[in-house]
């Protein structure tokens, strides 16, 4: 299963939800906001969301900036 | 009575943003900082009370420090659409932004133009309109031009944030009049942003009537941001009794210091 991810194409080899996704790459999950396929997904639902082959999830967070 | 005592305590008004008070009118950008731990000595040693921020991906490959641990909880922060290039993505931005829990307040900042990062004034108004009629605080970050601001405040604008000259050029007030202009003209708060390089450019925005002074590049960059960020907030408050003091305008020929009367030398001069 093919998911891209911030514009990178990941491979899963079994089914994975947002959680699992945003536990893998991020290590501080605390302030991450996450997209699937341009809709915010809210954080309490994260568990729930089980992501498809070909979605799109963008993860985002605070950085420095004027 | 001690004759040497001030007579007056100097009382000013605290800046309202939005029904919300502030006293610091310095406001401090977080980007471009080597590290964060001068950010957050910039921070305290400043007292602002709004910084800004941006949203931007996670790197997947390598672990980046929360920014937020290095902001102080009663700083408000200040989301910033940097990256928009136009409305619609403004208030995607903005809307990520708010779902982190960390407020509502967005810095509009609309840019097509790479090599100046102006501020596309026309997106930039209808960012304002959607952001406004979807619960956000808008700051829209603008080209001093009184027929935009007039929209802006139609818009529902929080303030207006005219640059006074282009980001990180640190080349100070070039747009000293049309600012003025704005300050005359305008019923929202002024906020000088962009450009602003030294204490003393920041001074001269205060001076003239600007509510608050934004600055980060030329902080984040000195050799010793705590200290420019102090001297930066400094010179904002300076700026501002000046402002309060009324002082007056440049003449254009001398007007004596000393009296003109009982010189020593009168039969002299009479003679």
């Amino acid at each position: 299963m093919k998911i891209t991810i911030n514009g990178q194409e990941k491979e899963f080899t079994s089914s994975v939800n947002l959680k699992k996704v945003i536990e893998q790459f991020c290590k501080d999950s605390q302030h991450v906001i996450a997209e699937v396929n341009g809709t915010i997904i809210k954080s309490q639902v994260w568990p729930e969301k089980n992501l498809s082959n070909g979605d799109t999830v963008e993860l985002v967070n605070f950085v420095g900036g004027g | 009575m001690n004759t040497n005592t001030l007579s007056t305590t100097i009382k000013d008004t605290p800046l309202i943003i939005a029904g919300r008070a502030f006293k610091s009118r310095f406001l401090l950008g977080t980007g471009k900082f080597k590290n964060k731990l001068d950010l957050k000595e910039s921070i305290l040693a400043s007292g602002t009370e709004i910084v800004t921020v941006a949203l931007r991906r996670i790197d997947l490959e390598r672990h980046q420090e929360n920014i937020l641990e290095y902001i102080p909880k009663n700083v408000t922060l200040l989301t910033n659409t940097s990256g928009a290039r136009n409305a619609p993505e403004a208030l995607r931005i903005a809307r990520l932004a708010r779902e982190s829990g960390c407020g509502d307040w967005i810095k509009i900042e609309v840019i097509n133009d790479s090599k100046y990062l102006l501020p596309d004034n026309q997106e930039t108004i209808k960012a304002t309109e959607l952001l406004v009629k979807d619960g956000f605080i808008a700051l829209p970050y603008m080209y001093p031009d009184l027929y935009v601001a007039r929209e802006l405040v139609k818009a529902g604008a929080a303030t207006v944030m005219p640059l006074g000259s282009m980001i990180g050029s640190n080349q100070g007030l070039k747009t000293k009049e049309f600012i003025r202009i704005l300050l005359n003209e305008i019923d929202l708060p002024i906020i000088v942003d962009a450009g602003i390089g030294s204490p003393s450019q920041a001074a001269e925005a205060m001076e003239i009537g600007a509510a608050a002074v934004l600055a980060n590049t030329a902080v984040a960059t000195a050799g010793s941001p705590a200290l420019l960020a102090q001297s930066f907030s400094l010179a904002v408050a300076a700026g501002r009794l000046a402002y309060l003091s009324r002082m007056p305008h440049p003449k254009t020929i001398a007007d004596a210091s000393s009296p003109l009367t009982g010189f020593l030398f009168d039969h002299d001069h009479a003679r």
